[in-house]
């Protein structure tokens, strides 16, 4: 096994003074050959339009993508972070493979406001797929940098030059060679990354496409790694904080005249925030229970049953997400039209790492060390409450124990923040389990309304969409249909006003897994209709290549024997795409009628996803969709009345376990030509359709509502 | 009232006074600043706070500290013994058996703990022995595949 002796240090807790000058950025760094790269320049113009309007206000004065130092390590500064995605391992591979070093002398450098360059966030499966073509662009920009230094030093021309693993040499005279650490060494070399660079042919990568162990790995089972609630710094105090019962109740009065029964327990009120702080974590929760408050809730008008009724009600106009041809005449041309309403109820995030930071104040800069998909976000608002800098405000990102899009939101660490400021010391606010259930931002229940048909010769010929709350993502369908038309009511996962009683939010593929469902649901049933067997009507009503690749695919390692549903066999197709890459599942299922107990004993993934960096790490990403993917499609769902919400703990919200375990197989259609694509959603994506339509094949009952619990399985069935 | 209670942790002996129930974990995380153990519930149902106490994994969110008088702790930090990384270690590495790391030492721990009362598990008796262990990142198979390879290291008698 190798070891990575520089890597605890990736998430360094260096002091320095910030905001740092590009010169006192590298003089903190020492010597060496940095690539800075400007605004404007790849990474923005790889970004969508609204993210880019979010880079308003931006400290510009530098920002670098990767040092080689005088060592002849090589850093990469990025601010994406590591919540056990494995991008810590990925971008270092496409990193060592441009610069042709040995994978183990890249040292990340992840999440750090202070050091690395401005980026929106760890979501949307995009650290690969967009940060991966600047960063490969910078590391061949400092390849071409070294290789003309090279040319000097050896007095040779470039073009007789190549590179092995850090060292470059006569292509000829192999005595005539130098390595990356010697002429680094004593000089310090800026370049910014303005031209588009040559890129490696994929023929010529050695690392990229060879399976690697996580680089994080060993840290991360000796209990050395540091996630946010494991920094400690002196005289820090834990908070905790007192909490409404429901969203949008509103404070009455407070009494917290016992909290001085807590030796060493101080008291904080500020507006809104009353908290105590204590240097013991219990302590401070003793002092909590001290406070009785007394809380006006607003009136409760929904729960998880009528939540759907009233989200059709309160929808905005819809908006085309896609259409062709004409519905009146899609309608005449079928000779069967078939019209369900799918459903899905709300869902939390739930990683295992509740929402931390601990936050130190100091005259008028703040350091916040925070679990967070997006500490440069988290920087604006801390700095906005604090009324400080932006460039005053430094977040370092440790690891994320967990994220799926959960962690894009920073309360916990503005909380913090506040509370710094308030006490003069450093503060920690740990979320208990209650709190993270409480504040997180669920995804949206929402319903999805299809309208469908097909002719006498089993091809689908209508297709009537309207997907409520979810958002379009996955929305608009791939198959060959004549007259469909997609529309999609309420802004997505953020909601309307008035339409959630409480926060939502982006959750793993937002919106796909609701879509999905409901799409690969409904096209089950009118194979079921047609009498055609569920792979071959999709083959048929397919025009796309790369979609009827990935399911030949995983028909091949599934062993898919063509039958009409339901056959009795437990088996079942979904397929989808999401992040720019291809999905196609297929599984196997038992239903106990008795008990209305759903197991899952087979998946398997057929995935394409352009080039793949890392196939073990997709490999992971796809086991670890469609096991987490089991959850929202069996158990999973938020009860709550208004804005109170009663799962707040494993205890109610179950999660999947070990004995839930089906037997996964993975199938990566690794395409060399293609850019790399999303790898840490799609395959989440499917696993509702897949199981529904195995449920149906098993016992011929359609179930239209997710999570498919024992009760609406018993209640389908009676 | 204050006692004073002594304990073995990772190796070496403790002394600690106390003049409250405390509960073990945070005992772990703010007196000896072992923050291996993690807090993940507080009620005991997600297993990432799991310790050792005399070669049983237990839930510390749970235990109060007074307890482990007289007995002996291993957290996750305790485990590698010289700079040696335990063959059960070993095998979540090799096996890529984490994501976000979070739950891993209560993973690890609860492995080592089923081992230690049954050096041979069925798969069955593993999925049973680890299913109160939780893991979002969903690595469960890779970890059961882990924990079925330092098995076999066993052979060996270099495991316990």
């Amino acid at each position: 096994m190798k070891k990575y002796d520089s890597l605890e240090l990736d998430f360094h807790d260096i002091e320095l003074a910030f905001p740092l000058s590009r010169r006192a950025f590298m003089r903190l760094m020492g010597g060496g050959l940095f690539i800075f790269f400007c605004l404007g320049n790849p990474l923005a113009a790889q970004q969508q339009p609204r993210q880019r309007r979010l880079r308003q206000n931006l400290p510009s004065d530098f920002n670098a993508f990767l040092r080689i130092g005088e060592d002849g390590r090589v850093s990469c500064f990025t601010g994406k972070i590591e919540m056990g995605q494995g991008i810590i391992t990925s971008l270092a591979q496409i990193l060592a493979d441009e610069l042709e070093v040995p994978l183990d002398s890249v040292d990340m450098v992840m999440g750090d406001t202070a050091l690395c360059p401005w980026d929106m966030g760890t979501f949307g499966s995009m650290s690969t797929r967009f940060f991966g073509p600047p960063l490969r662009a910078a590391a061949a920009e400092a390849r071409a940098v070294l290789i003309e230094l090279a040319a000097e030093y050896l007095q040779t021309s470039s073009s007789q030059l190549t590179v092995e693993a850090g060292v470059i040499f006569h292509t000829s005279q192999s005595k005539k060679r130098v390595t990356y650490a010697q002429l680094t060494k004593g000089k310090r070399i800026a370049r910014r990354l303005t031209r588009k660079a040559v890129l490696e042919k994929a023929s010529e990568f050695t690392i990229v496409g060879v399976p690697v162990t996580r680089r994080d790995a060993e840290e991360k089972i000796t209990g050395k790694a540091k996630f946010a609630g494991d920094i400690r710094e002196p005289d820090m105090m834990y908070a905790r904080i007192v909490r409404p019962p429901a969203h949008d109740a509103k404070l009455i009065r407070v009494d917290t005249s016992a909290v001085k029964k807590i030796k060493g327990a101080w008291l904080i009120e500020d507006d809104d925030l009353v908290a105590v702080l204590h240097e013991d974590p219990e302590l401070a929760e003793e002092a909590l229970r001290q406070i009785k408050a007394q809380w006006m809730k607003p009136l409760a008008t929904v729960d998880e049953t009528t939540i759907f009724d009233h989200l059709v009600k309160v929808a905005p106009e819809g908006q085309v997400v896609s259409q062709r041809g004409n519905l009146a005449e899609g309608k005449r041309i079928s000779k069967s039209v078939v019209e369900h309403t799918y459903f899905d109820g709300y869902v939390a995030h739930a990683p295992i790492e509740t929402h931390t930071a601990l936050a130190k104040v100091k005259g008028d800069k703040a350091t916040i060390w925070a679990s967070t998909q997006t500490p440069f976000r988290l920087q604006e608002e801390a700095a906005a409450t604090l009324g400080f800098p932006v460039e005053h405000v430094r977040v370092i990102t440790p690891f994320v124990g967990g994220g799926f899009g959960g962690k894009t939101r920073n309360q916990q660490a503005v909380e913090a923040a506040r509370l710094a400021k308030l006490s003069g010391k450093p503060v920690q606010v740990a979320w208990t389990r209650a709190e993270e259930f409480f504040y997180d931002t669920f995804r949206p229940a929402a319903i999805v309304k299809i309208k469908a048909g097909f002719n006498g010769s089993g091809l689908i010929t209508l297709w009537d969409y309207g997907v409520y709350y979810a958002g379009e993502r996955g929305a608009s369908h791939f198959y060959n249909i004549p007259h469909h038309r997609t529309m999609a009511y309420g802004d997505g996962w953020r909601g309307t006003p008035g339409s959630h009683p409480f926060k939502t939010g982006a959750w793993r593929a937002p919106g796909n897994n609701t879509n999905t469902f409901a799409r690969e649901s409904h096209i089950d049933i009118l194979a079921a209709q047609a009498g055609i067997d569920s792979l071959e009507f999709r083959l048929k009503n397919l025009k796309d290549k790369k979609m009827i690749r990935v399911l030949k695919a995983a028909a091949r390692k599934f062993g898919w024997r063509s039958s009409k549903a339901p056959s009795g066999r437990g088996w079942g197709i979904a397929t989808g795409i999401d992040a720019g890459t291809y999905v196609a599942h297929m599984a196997e299922v038992e239903v106990d009628k008795n008990t209305g107990n759903v197991h899952v004993k087979r998946v398997v993934c057929a995935q394409d996803m352009g080039l793949c960096i890392n196939p073990e790490g997709a490999a992971i990403q796809i086991e670890g969709c469609i096991t987490m993917g089991l959850g929202y499609t069996l158990s999973e769902e938020i009860h709550f009345k208004g804005g109170e919400i009663f799962d707040l703990n494993f205890d109610t919200y179950e999660i999947p376990k070990f004995s839930w375990l089906p037997k996964i197989e993975t199938v990566i259609i690794d395409d060399k030509k293609a850019p790399p694509q999303g790898g840490g959603e799609p395959p989440i994506i499917c696993t509702g359709g897949v199981v529904a339509n195995a449920i149906y094949d098993a016992i011929g009952v359609r179930i239209f509502q997710l999570p498919m619990n024992p009760e609406r399985i018993k209640q389908a069935l009676s | 009232m204050i006692k004073t209670i002594h304990f073995m942790l990772n190796g070496q002996p403790k002394r600690l006074v106390i003049d409250r129930e405390r509960m073990l974990l945070w005992v772990l995380r703010t007196d000896f600043g072992l923050t291996g153990a993690k807090y993940g519930c507080g009620e005991g149902l997600c297993g990432a706070c799991s310790v050792l106490i005399n070669n049983e994994a237990v839930r510390s969110c749970q235990l109060p500290v007074e307890e482990v008088n007289g007995k002996e702790i291993v957290t996750i930090e305790g485990l590698a013994r010289k700079g040696r990384l335990h063959p059960l270690q070993k095998a979540f590495v090799k096996h890529d058996a984490l994501q976000c790391g979070f739950c891993t030492p209560g993973m690890v721990l609860t492995a080592y703990s089923l081992l230690i009362k049954n050096p041979r598990p069925t798969l069955e008796q593993i999925t049973d022995a680890m299913d109160e262990n939780l893991c979002r990142c969903g690595s469960h198979q890779r970890i059961i595949r882990a924990i079925q390879e330092a098995i076999g290291d066993m052979k060996g008698g270099e495991m316990l």
